[in-house]
C-alpha cells in the first residue's frame, strides 16, 4: 500500500510540523515515508505545503502530484489542491477559515471546525494537531499512539513542554469524526 | 549506530561528512541547499572543527584546496550557479592531486534558471567544468539514505586516490526528509599515508601543492599520471543497479531523483506483463559503459530518463554503441518525471 | 477624495511580493520618484541583484538587466560604458555586493566610473532564508549564526560605505534609512544626488539604505524598526560620508 499526503495552509499554520510528525510516525511504524516541502519563493505567498508519502515500498514519487488524502487548512489551498485530488479522494478541511464548501461530489469530506476546536484547548495554534487527529481517525493511515509517540521528536527542546497539549489536541480530534 | 533518523538529505549530507571525519568545511548559501551549510554552522562548531561560511563560492573552492593541503578531509557544498563558480578550482585541486569533496544539490540553469530540481550539471560534474583533462568520481545518490552513504565513500575515494570526488543530488533529494541510517566509516583502513602534505618541512624535504608544470615534460608526465589513476578508478570504482534487467525487452537508464520515477514504472509495468528493467548508474564518472554494453545485447531498445535535455544519454549512447535504439524523455528546469510520464513513455515503445 | 498616494511614473502596476514591513519596497518608491523627478526614464537601465530584490525589474518601468550574484558593477560597466548617455544604476543587497561582489564593487568605486549603485543593507541574507551578512552585527542569530555572530570565529561586520570612501573614483557616498516620514526624505536627497552625480558626470555614486527584514530578523514589523533603530543605526551612522562637492 501507498498513501499520498498533501498538507497545506498559511506559513504559520504549523503545516510543516504536522507533516514531519506524520512521517516520523511512519518512520517508527517501520514503514517507508518521505516528506517534502513546497521551498523558495512559493512560500513568499504565505501559503506553504508539504507532501508525506507512506508506502509499504520504495517510493517512486516523493512530489505528490494526485494526492489521495489531504488536510486543507486554509482557502487558497482548498483552491489549489482540490482539482488535484485523486478520484474518491479524502480530503479535511478546516472550515473554521474556509469558507467554502469542497465542489468535488466524488471526494469523501471531513468538515472540522479545526481552529474553533484547538481554542477550546486554549490556543489556535494545536489546530493542526486536532486536523491530524481527526486525519488519523479517519484514514487509520497511522496509530494515534505513534502520533502521540513521536511529538517528540519534531518539537524543539524548548517546546517540549508542549508534548502534553498536543498529544490531548491529537486526542481531541480524533475523537471528533 | 544503526538508529534510524528521519532527516533532510541536506542534513544527512552534513551529519554523514562529520562522521567521515571532515575537518573543514567551507559554503556559501545558495538554494536548495541552504540546510546544509547551516547544519554545518552549528555541528562543525559543536565539534570543535572549522567552519567557515565563505564571502562567495569561489573562496569557499580555495579554502578547500588549502584544507586540502594541509591534510585534511575537507568539503564544500553548493547548488548549480554556485558550483559553476568553484569550476576553477575544482580544476586545481584535480591539477594538484587534492583529495576533497564537493556537494551540488542541482537546481535548474542555465543561469540563475530557478531553484526546483534538476540534472543540468550532468556535463558539467562529468566531463570536467573547469579547464584542463580531469576527471571527479561523481556519485549520483537518490534517496538520503544514498545520500549520507556517499559523502562518506567520497570522502574515502578521493584520499583513495589523490583526486576530487563529487556527490551529485538535486532540489529534490536535499529537501526530502526519509529515514537514514548513518553507516559506519572505512576509517583510513587502506588509504595511502598523505606525506605529500603541507605541514613544515620539518625532517623531511619540502612538499609543494601546485598544478603549474612550467618547462620541459613536466606536465605531460604529471597528466601520464593522471591517466593511469583515472584508468585505475575505472577498472576499480563503477557501481551501478540493475532492477528486472535479465529479460528486459525495454532498459530505462536513470541516476537520481529520476531513477525513482522509473523504479516506480519497471513495478508498474511488470505488474502489467511488460518486460521492462531498469539500469541505474551509482556513480556517474567512472561510468559503467561494459554492463550497457552487455545488456544491449539482449535488450531491444533503451529510454534514458534525465531532468535536462539529454545529457546522459551520450554516455548510454557510448555503452549501447549502436546495438539498440536508444530514445530519450526528459525536460529541463524543473521537471520531475512521474511514474505515469514514465510509464506512458515505455508504453508507446513497445 | 484625495489622492494621498500616486505610484511613480516609473513604477509598474504590479504589486511587489516583499514581505510585510520590508523596506525593499519604499527604497523602489524612492528610485522610481527620483527618476521621474529628473525626467530620465526613458535613458535609464537598472541592474538587478540575485537577492530579494531579484524581480526589481517587475516593479520598474524602465530597461532592465539581470546580472550574477555580486556582479551588477560589471554589468553596468559594460552597459555604462558603451553607451555614455545612458543613466545606469545597480540595486544591490548587503550579502550581493558586500560578499560575494565585494571586488566588483571595489573596483567600480575606485574606477570612478559614471554609475549609481543603491545599496540596502538589511544584516541578513533575506532571499535565501536569513544567512549571516558582511553586515550582520556582533551576537546577531542567522541561520549560519545560530549562536549569534562571534567575532573570532565569523569576523567582524563590514562598513561599506565608510570603506568605499577611501576610493579615489567615489564621488558621492551616504547612508540613509527609509522608517519614518522624515528619514525617507532625507534618503530621497540623498538618491536624487546620487542620480544627479551621474548626469553630471562627476563619477561613482552610491546610497547606502538601513533596512529591515522582519522575516529573517524574526521580528514583527514595528519590532524591526525598533531593532534596526537599536542596533543597526548606532553601528552604521547616518548621513553623507563622503561628497567631493563639499569636500573640495
Ligand atoms: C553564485 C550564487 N551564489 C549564491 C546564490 C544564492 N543567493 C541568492 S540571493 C543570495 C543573497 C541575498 O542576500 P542579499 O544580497 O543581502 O539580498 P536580500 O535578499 O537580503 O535583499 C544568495 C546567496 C546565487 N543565486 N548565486
Ligand atoms: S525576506 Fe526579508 S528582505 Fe526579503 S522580502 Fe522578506 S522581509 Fe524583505
Ligand atoms: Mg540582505
Amino acid at each position: 500500500m501507498e498513501h499520498k499526503i498533501i498538507l497545506a495552509g498559511f506559513g504559520g499554520q504549523g503545516i510543516m510540523v504536522m507533516g514531519r510528525l506524520l512521517a516520523y510516525a511512519a518512520m517508527h511504524e517501520g514503514k517507508n515515508v518521505s516528506w517534502i516541502p513546497s521551498y523558495g519563493v512559493e512560500q513568499r505567498g504565505g501559503t506553504a505545503n508539504c507532501s508525506v508519502v507512506i508506502s509499504d515500498e520504495i517510493i517512486a514519487a516523493p512530489i505528490v502530484a494526485e494526492p489521495a488524502y489531504s488536510i486543507i487548512m486554509n482557502r487558497p489551498s482548498l483552491d489549489k489542491f482540490e482539482p488535484k485530488m485523486a478520484p474518491k479522494g479524502v480530503i479535511l478541511v478546516n472550515t473554521s477559515i474556509v469558507d467554502r464548501d469542497v465542489e468535488r461530489k466524488d471526494l469523501d469530506v471531513v468538515n472540522l471546525a479545526c481552529n474553533d476546536e484547538a481554542l477550546e484547548l486554549g490556543d489556535i495554534r494545536y489546530a493542526n494537531m486536532i486536523a491530524l487527529g481527526a486525519f488519523c481517525k479517519k484514514t487509520g493511515i497511522i496509530k494515534l499512539e505513534t502520533l502521540k509517540k513521536s511529538l517528540k521528536n519534531v518539537l524543539s527542546a524548548r517546546r517540549q513542554n508542549l508534548v502534553e497539549i498536543n498529544q490531548k489536541a491529537l486526542e481531541k480530534g480524533y475523537q471528533l469524526v | 549506530m544503526g538508529e534510524k533518523f528521519l532527516m533532510k538529505g541536506n542534513e544527512a549530507l552534513g551529519e554523514a561528512a562529520i562522521i567521515a571525519g571532515c575537518e573543514a568545511y567551507f559554503g556559501y548559501p545558495i538554494t536548495p541547499q541552504n540546510e546544509l551549510t547551516a547544519y554545518m554552522s552549528k555541528r562543525m562548531l559543536e565539534e570543535g572543527r572549522v567552519f567557515v561560511q565563505s564571502e562567495s563560492e569561489l573562496a569557499a573552492v580555495n579554502m578547500v584546496f588549502g584544507a586540502a593541503g594541509a591534510g585534511k578531509r575537507t568539503m564544500t557544498s553548493s547548488s548549480s550557479p554556485g558550483v559553476s563558480l568553484k569550476q576553477e578550482g575544482i580544476s586545481y585541486l584535480a591539477g594538484a592531486r587534492l583529495p576533497a569533496v564537493i556537494v551540488n544539490v542541482m537546481r535548474g540553469g542555465p543561469g540563475l534558471g530557478n531553484i526546483s530540481p534538476a540534472q543540468g550539471d550532468y556535463y558539467q560534474a562529468t566531463r570536467g567544468g573547469g579547464n584542463g583533462d580531469y576527471r571527479l568520481i561523481v556519485f549520483a545518490p537518490n534517496s538520503v539514505q544514498e545520500m549520507a552513504d556517499d559523502v562518506i565513500d567520497a570522502f574515502y575515494l578521493a584520499d583513495k586516490y589523490r583526486m576530487p570526488s563529487m556527490v551529485m543530488a538535486d532540489g529534490m533529494l536535499g529537501q526530502m526528509m526519509e529515514p537514514v541510517v548513518f553507516k559506519e566509516p572505512k576509517g583510513n583502513k587502506g588509504l595511502p599515508p598523505k606525506d605529500w602534505a603541507l605541514t613544515g618541512a620539518k625532517g623531511r624535504p619540502r612538499n609543494i601543492v601546485r598544478s603549474l608544470m612550467l618547462g620541459g615534460t613536466g606536465l605531460y608526465e604529471h597528466n601520464e599520471v593522471l591517466r593511469k589513476i583515472y584508468a585505475e578508478v575505472e577498472a576499480n570504482e563503477i557501481r551501478y543497479e540493475e532492477l528486472e534487467t535479465a529479460d528486459a525487452d525495454v532498459t530505462l537508464v536513470a541516476y537520481g531523483s529520476a531513477s525513482r520515477a522509473c523504479i516506480g514504472a519497471v513495478r508498474h509495468l511488470r505488474a502489467a506483463g511488460k518486460k521492462v528493467g531498469l539500469i541505474r548508474p551509482r556513480l556517474v564518472w567512472p561510468y559503467p559503459y561494459k554492463v550497457l554494453e552487455k545488456q544491449a545485447e539482449k535488450s531491444k531498445k533503451f529510454l534514458v530518463v534525465e531532468m535536462n535535455l539529454g545529457q546522459m544519454l551520450d554516455d548510454v549512447r557510448i555503452g549501447v554503441a549502436g546495438k539498440a535504439p536508444v530514445e530519450f524523455y526528459g525536460y529541463a528546469g524543473g521537471w520531475i518525471p512521474t511514474v505515469k510520464e514514465v510509464v506512458d513513455r515505455v508504453n508507446q515503445m513497445f | 477624495m484625495k489622492t494621498v498616494y500616486k505610484k511613480p511614473e516609473s513604477m509598474t502596476s504590479a504589486t511587489t511580493i516583499y514581505c510585510p514591513g520590508c523596506h525593499h519596497g519604499i527604497a523602489h518608491r524612492l528610485v522610481a520618484e527620483v527618476i521621474d523627478e529628473l525626467g530620465i526614464a526613458d535613458r535609464t537601465i537598472g541592474i538587478a541583484p540575485v537577492g530579494c530584490a531579484a524581480l526589481a525589474y517587475d516593479y520598474f518601468n524602465v530597461d532592465f538587466s539581470e546580472a550574477a550574484h555580486g556582479r551588477a558593477p560589471a554589468v553596468a560597466t559594460g552597459l555604462k560604458l558603451t553607451q555614455p548617455d545612458k543613466i545606469v544604476f545597480t540595486y544591490q543587497g548587503d550579502g550581493d555586493l558586500a560578499s560575494i561582489g565585494a571586488a566588483e564593487i571595489l573596483h567600480l568605486a575606485n574606477r570612478g566610473f559614471n554609475i549609481t549603485t543603491i545599496f540596502i543593507n538589511n544584516a541578513i541574507y533575506g532571499m535565501t532564508g536569513g544567512q549571516m551578512a558582511p553586515t550582520s552585527l556582533e551576537g546577531q542569530k542567522t541561520a549560519t549564526t545560530p549562536f549569534g555572530r562571534d567575532l573570532k570565529i565569523h569576523g567582524n561586520p563590514m562598513k561599506v560605505s565608510e570603506i568605499l570612501t577611501q576610493t579615489a573614483g567615489a564621488a558621492y557616498i551616504a547612508r540613509g534609512a527609509v522608517y519614518d516620514p522624515k528619514h525617507v526624505m532625507e534618503t530621497k536627497k540623498m538618491v536624487k544626488k546620487a542620480f544627479q552625480n551621474q548626469m553630471d558626470g562627476k563619477g561613482f555614486s552610491m546610497v547606502e539604505i538601513l533596512s529591515t527584514c522582519p522575516t529573517n530578523w524574526g521580528l514583527s514589523p514595528l519590532d524591526a524598526v525598533e531593532w534596526l533603530k537599536d542596533n543597526m543605526e548606532p553601528f552604521y551612522p547616518l548621513g553623507v560620508k563622503k561628497d567631493i562637492d563639499q569636500d573640495q
